[in-house]
């Protein structure tokens, strides 16, 4: 299902649509740890595929001679001096751990 | 200087050739984390050196460690590598319990340091070049404990966060020795330049070693890569064993998987990570947290112009000022401790001699009985002393020893042990001759086979006037007047 907005720029396509084959929505699903039911797979897929088009749009636009932009405030990146200032508040970090035992989190067991 | 050849490995069918790069994570000595404020000490309790940032609470903001950064440049020009003045943060995504983001904050396309190089030199004397890919920071992950519950793990985040850099090598060295020199080479390095404290088994640097083989001349073979090896003994261990393994297979008939693989202190093998197919997609992308980090061209000359002298300056300085043997000046400079002892205990004497000592006789025994050089009984002006009574004449080098003995037991002077107990060396004529006179009289069935040309037993005769005289007549004047006697 595309929100209006979308479906606008996906008519207004100057590229080959992209297409998304049928193993990349389980795998994606894996990797992010969601739970896709199989029969909303296709739907996904279609969805997905539309955006993708949508932002290849932007091929379309010579960049080589531009720099990348990595932000819109003209900031640069804060440093911070190596200064103890936090931590060793074991108890406000377990705080809202759903399991936990003598300061540790305790989880399912995940072992290598 | 000789240049080393590439060892091969000679398997059942014929010889293979070795290709090993290693990432070293080395942490950085700050205080603070990467990119928070909690302590990144070794050793507190349970999540006590945590942060919210480290607990990657929704909402907190990563703010960059600046004397990280200035550890990671260090570096860099400490391994000769290029300096970047933009680099970027990337998030390499996965998920496992002790990784709270969900991502670790790294660096992928634009790493801080790039291309450098070290120098490593062989027991054999040789010595090459291994060149540096890169050096890029990064976030460390928490610890799991799996052995403490049958159906859980438990996890402590003190280590979340803290700094590491990340150290990747080119795949140029050929062999578990080239490997274990590199590590060595490379901790020295760190530990100079006092970037890292290179205290391997508080894990403050560990190492990945990627392995292939491939029959001389032909294209790279597959790789595995071996995690989190811990030791340099154990890199070369894991090394063997994964060369072994795969030469195995690959003359069997078989391919090598491109995987990941774990060693087993125990056995001394390596074996495979449980492995998911996806494990190495990690979906990097530039962390919209962190703009890109800008360094001062000025800034970083700074730095360089307080860099202190590195193992490689020290060795070629030990080399010329000391006469050393390679690999003696290597030994030496590679901990700053070691080449201050060295230095002050061979002020005024015969350096090759105190370097011997200090190599074989000291070293030999602090590690028997398990201290650091820093706890040494025998002081670096003592063991100079304890030269200089050699080679003034004063007592022999077998006597030496004894004498060296007894000063790690008491801390006591070279001087005060031998005026005690003794052991000055005879170079009285008078008296080794009146010794040697024994000698010859109690053996003459001897006196008369050497004279008949058994010249072998000459040897003999010294060791049973060296025996009377309890060790301590001089040996040099034992044998001109032994040979007077017997041949004149």
């Amino acid at each position: 299902m595309l929100l209006p907005l979308q479906q606008l720029f996906v008519t207004r396509l100057v590229i080959t649509p992209m297409t998304i084959d049928k193993d990349t929505i389980p795998r994606i699903a894996r990797l992010a740890r969601l739970e896709i039911a199989p029969e909303r797979q296709s739907a996904l897929s279609e969805e997905l595929a539309s955006i993708l088009s949508w932002v290849e749009q932007l091929n379309a636009l010579d960049t080589s001679a531009v720099e990348p932009l990595a932000s819109v405030t003209g900031h640069d990146l804060p440093l911070r001096d190596d200064i103890v200032t936090d931590g060793n508040d074991p108890d406000a970090v377990l705080s809202n751990a759903p399991e936990k035992t003598s300061n540790f989190f305790v989880v399912p067991k995940v072992v290598e | 200087m000789t240049k080393s050849v590439s060892p091969l490995v000679e398997g059942r069918t014929g010889p293979w050739e070795v290709i090993i790069g290693l990432e070293v994570h080395a942490q950085v000595s700050s205080q603070a984390k990467l990119f928070s404020g909690s302590s990144a000490a070794f050793g507190a309790g349970p999540n006590e050196h945590v942060s919210l940032v480290d607990a990657a609470m929704p909402g907190m903001l990563p703010v960059i460690n600046r004397f990280c950064v200035e550890q990671a440049v260090r570096t860099g020009l400490g391994l000769n590598a290029e300096i970047n003045l933009v680099s970027v943060f990337d998030r390499k995504n996965y998920f496992y319990a002790d990784l709270p983001q969900g991502y670790q904050i790294s660096q992928f396309k634009q790493p801080i340091v790039g291309e450098g190089s070290i120098n490593i030199t062989l027991s054999d004397g040789s010595s090459r070049d291994i060149g540096i890919e890169r050096l890029h920071l990064e976030q460390d992950a928490g610890k799991s404990m799996h052995d403490q519950h049958p159906t859980k793990s438990f996890i402590d985040l003190n280590r979340s966060g803290v700094a590491l850099m990340e150290i990747v090598s080119k795949p140029d060295m050929r062999s578990a020795e080239e490997a274990a020199a590199y590590v060595s080479k490379l901790r020295a390095i760190l530990r100079f330049l006092g970037t890292c404290d290179g205290n391997m088994e508080q894990g403050s640097l560990r190492a990945d070693c990627n392995v292939s083989v491939r029959r001389p001349g032909e294209p790279l073979g597959t790789r595995t890569e071996t995690k989190n090896l811990n030791s340099i003994r154990f890199i070369a261990q894991a090394i063997n064993s994964e060369v072994a393994r795969q030469i195995e297979i690959l003359e069997d008939g078989g391919t090598i998987d491109q995987e990941t693989r774990l060693f087993d202190n125990a056995t001394g093998q390596t074996r495979p990570m449980r492995s998911k197919e996806d494990a190495h997609d990690y979906r990097y992308f530039p962390d919209p947290d962190l703009l890109p980090l800008k360094l001062d061209a000025a800034w970083v000359d700074q730095i360089r112009d307080t860099l202190p002298e590195l193992p490689d300056a020290l060795r070629a300085r030990l080399l010329n000022q000391y006469g050393l043997t390679p690999y003696d000046a290597s030994l030496i400079s590679e901990d700053r401790a070691v080449a201050a002892y060295y230095e002050t205990a061979a002020a005024g004497q015969d350096a090759k001699i105190v370097a011997n000592w200090m190599t074989v006789e000291l070293f030999g025994a602090l590690n028997k009985m398990g201290l650091d050089l820093a706890d040494s009984p025998v002081k670096p002006e003592q063991l100079g002393k304890l030269v200089a009574r050699i080679t003034d004449g004063t007592i022999s080098g077998r006597i030496a020893k004894d004498v060296f003995a007894l000063m790690l037991e008491s801390g006591a002077d070279p001087d005060q042990v031998i005026e005690e107990k003794g052991f000055k060396q005879v170079s009285d004529t008078g008296a080794i001759e009146a010794m040697i006179d024994a000698v010859l009289a109690d053996n003459a069935d001897k006196v008369a086979e050497y004279r008949g040309g058994k010249d072998k037993l000459f040897g003999f005769f010294v060791g049973q006037v060296m025996k009377a005289s309890q060790g301590q007549a001089n040996p040099g004047v034992v044998n001109g007047l032994l040979k007077q006697k017997l041949d004149g």
